[in-house]
């Protein structure tokens, strides 16, 4: 701990709260939006940015066109986009920024209409320009779910985790979204057969999607967005909200290789970067916000950022040891319902900063009590194939 | 005044497997070679290395000189999943399908679909021997695999 430094913070924070906007708002008019509630949450205005990330999502040229469209004049520009881990990876460099002395107040956004534009992410084909990698592959007809199926699939061979253990990952966060008016209201929304607690048996007797995988498994896809704002500790000191620190970061990438295991996910290299530098340890961490796309997304996590052995998910997060109210088992997961009960707009990483610092403030409608360390990290692209990793250990006060 | 849309012009076209383009440089010479139904991968002279999928330079070292191999077509299953839900044109008409990933025994692992089963459900698992199955096209065929013959 005598090593770690407290140099930048997220100050101001929004999460845009529909997930159905019925194609009435689109995705520039919701990182615009979000943006001036996360400033106004900080007690900053638009001139007070002077760093800009994007990951592209709202337009092409983003370093270019959000500048305007947000009416600011940034010195630093970070387009990043590295899939839904974009939003780890954009608070990493805005840290070095800061810490640079390059910028005093970096703005992060995301939004998308991805349930109004009925984008079939999920079970659809893949699109867009053809890559190498990609040429070789789309014959094959693998949905982005059977991507993630084959992953399961791997791990139940290689370690024994069984579908039951996998379903303990919905549960917990079922469990929690029942709790966010937000969750439930997206639910509704989106026309969730079933909104309430769920059981291990209501979980692995859902639909199968792609074997393994069950519905219950698979996250929602739903509009949505968000912003953060993160400003050095000279500003944060004055802003309204009690400082989120950002104690360390790791990036890396992953991608199929010749006898390669994908069970393990480029997390196991971004993980120990970020804790090293932030000087704590996984057991240390009081909230576990893990990228949720599929179950099987958050077991391979769990293991590669270190809060257990590879192999060992399955058995650890056994008996519901991941809700918020069992703070003596470990970290509480995902706590506002996640991708899979909460909202997933196609890249969920900004989400997984905005409820840790929502749990960093007691602000969660899952507290932990005395919440003080978080873990957010993020997976991008598609576990077990082309992915990037990032994490991002936070704390307060 | 009658339509003079004919039936024959709004008839549906029936969806296929979506194709690799041959135009895409990296991987040209390896869907070309399908048309030959041989399986070719690059193994590097200099570093012995065996870069997949196909490209035009080594990933083991900066002075490579990739040579194509042609596999012997029999591999192992590294993991699959089937397929129940798809909304692609083509695939939605198919399920149920595996794919999965195959390690070829000289060391190439790709992504196919595993054919020449009654049912993937039962008949596909992790570990499983297999071994090519082409699948022919006007210009070049898909190396899908089936369970290896004895």
């Amino acid at each position: 701990m005598a090593t770690q430094r407290r140099d930048a913070a997220i100050v101001g924070i929004h999460e845009y709260p529909s997930r159905d906007v019925e194609g009435k708002v689109n995705a520039l008019q919701i990182k615009a939006a979000s943006a001036a509630k996360a400033l106004a949450d900080a007690g900053l205005n638009w001139s007070d940015v002077d760093a800009i990330y994007d990951a592209g999502e709202g337009a092409p040229m983003s370093g270019l066109m959000i500048s305007e469209y947000f009416g600011i004049k940034p010195t630093v520009m970070d387009t990043t986009g590295v899939g839904g881990s974009s939003y780890e990876f954009h608070a990493a460099h805005a840290l070095r920024a800061i810490r640079e002395g390059k910028a005093k107040v970096a703005l992060l956004t995301y939004g998308s209409t991805a349930h109004s534009n009925a984008m079939a992410i999920g079970a659809g084909g893949r699109g867009g320009s053809i890559t190498p990698g990609d040429n070789m592959e789309t014959f094959a007809g693998q949905t982005l779910i059977a991507n993630y199926a084959m992953v399961a699939h791997r791990h139940m061979h290689q370690y024994g985790t069984t579908s039951e253990q996998l379903a303990e990952i919905s549960t917990a966060t079922r469990y929690h979204a029942m709790r966010n008016p937000e969750a439930v209201q997206a639910m509704t929304d989106l026309e969730f057969v079933g909104i309430q607690e769920t059981s291990i048996e209501d979980v692995v007797n859902s639909r199968m999607i792609a074997d393994p995988l069950h519905l219950l498994e698979c996250c929602m896809v739903s509009d949505g967005g968000g912003a953060v704002v993160i400003a050095s500790a000279e500003v944060a000191a004055n802003c309204q909200k009690p400082p989120v620190w950002i104690l360390g970061t790791g990036e890396a990438t992953k991608y199929p290789e010749n006898g390669g295991d994908i069970t393990t996910s480029a997390g196991a290299q971004s993980a120990p970067i970020a804790f090293a530098e932030a000087g704590v340890k996984p057991s240390e961490m009081d909230i576990a916000m893990i990228y949720d796309s599929f179950s099987i997304t958050v077991l391979a996590l769990l293991e590669d950022v270190g809060f257990c052995a590879k192999g060992e998910g399955g058995a650890w997060v056994q008996g519901g040891r991941l809700r918020f109210d069992r703070p003596d088992d470990g970290p509480a997961l995902n706590t506002d319902g996640g991708g899979l009960s909460s909202n997933h707009p196609g890249m969920r990483g900004i989400f997984l900063l905005l409820e840790a610092t929502r749990q960093l403030r007691g602000e969660s409608t899952a507290q932990v009590d005395d919440a003080r360390l978080a873990i957010a990290h993020g997976n991008g692209g598609m576990l077990g194939a082309r992915h990037s990793a990032g994490t991002v250990i936070l704390g307060r006060d | 005044m009658s339509d003079s849309k004919t039936d024959a012009n709004v008839e549906k076209k029936v969806p296929t497997r979506p194709l690799p383009k041959l135009t895409e440089l990296d991987t040209a010479e390896f869907w070309q070679a399908t048309a030959q139904q041989e399986f070719r991968y690059q193994q590097c002279s200099n570093c012995d290395i065996i870069v997949w999928h196909p490209r035009a330079h080594c990933t083991g070292c900066v002075d490579g000189d990739l040579q194509w191999k042609v596999s012997a077509g029999k591999g192992t299953i590294y993991s699959y999943s089937v397929v129940r839900l798809s909304y692609h044109p083509f695939f939605r008409t198919k399920v149920p399908y595996a794919v999965a990933y195959v390690d070829l025994d000289e060391g190439p692992r790709f992504l196919t679909n595993v054919t020449g089963v009654d049912d993937p459900l039962t008949e596909v698992s992790v570990g499983q021997r297999v071994e090519l199955a082409w699948e022919e096209h006007e210009e070049l065929s898909i190396p899908l695999v089936k369970p290896e013959s004895e």
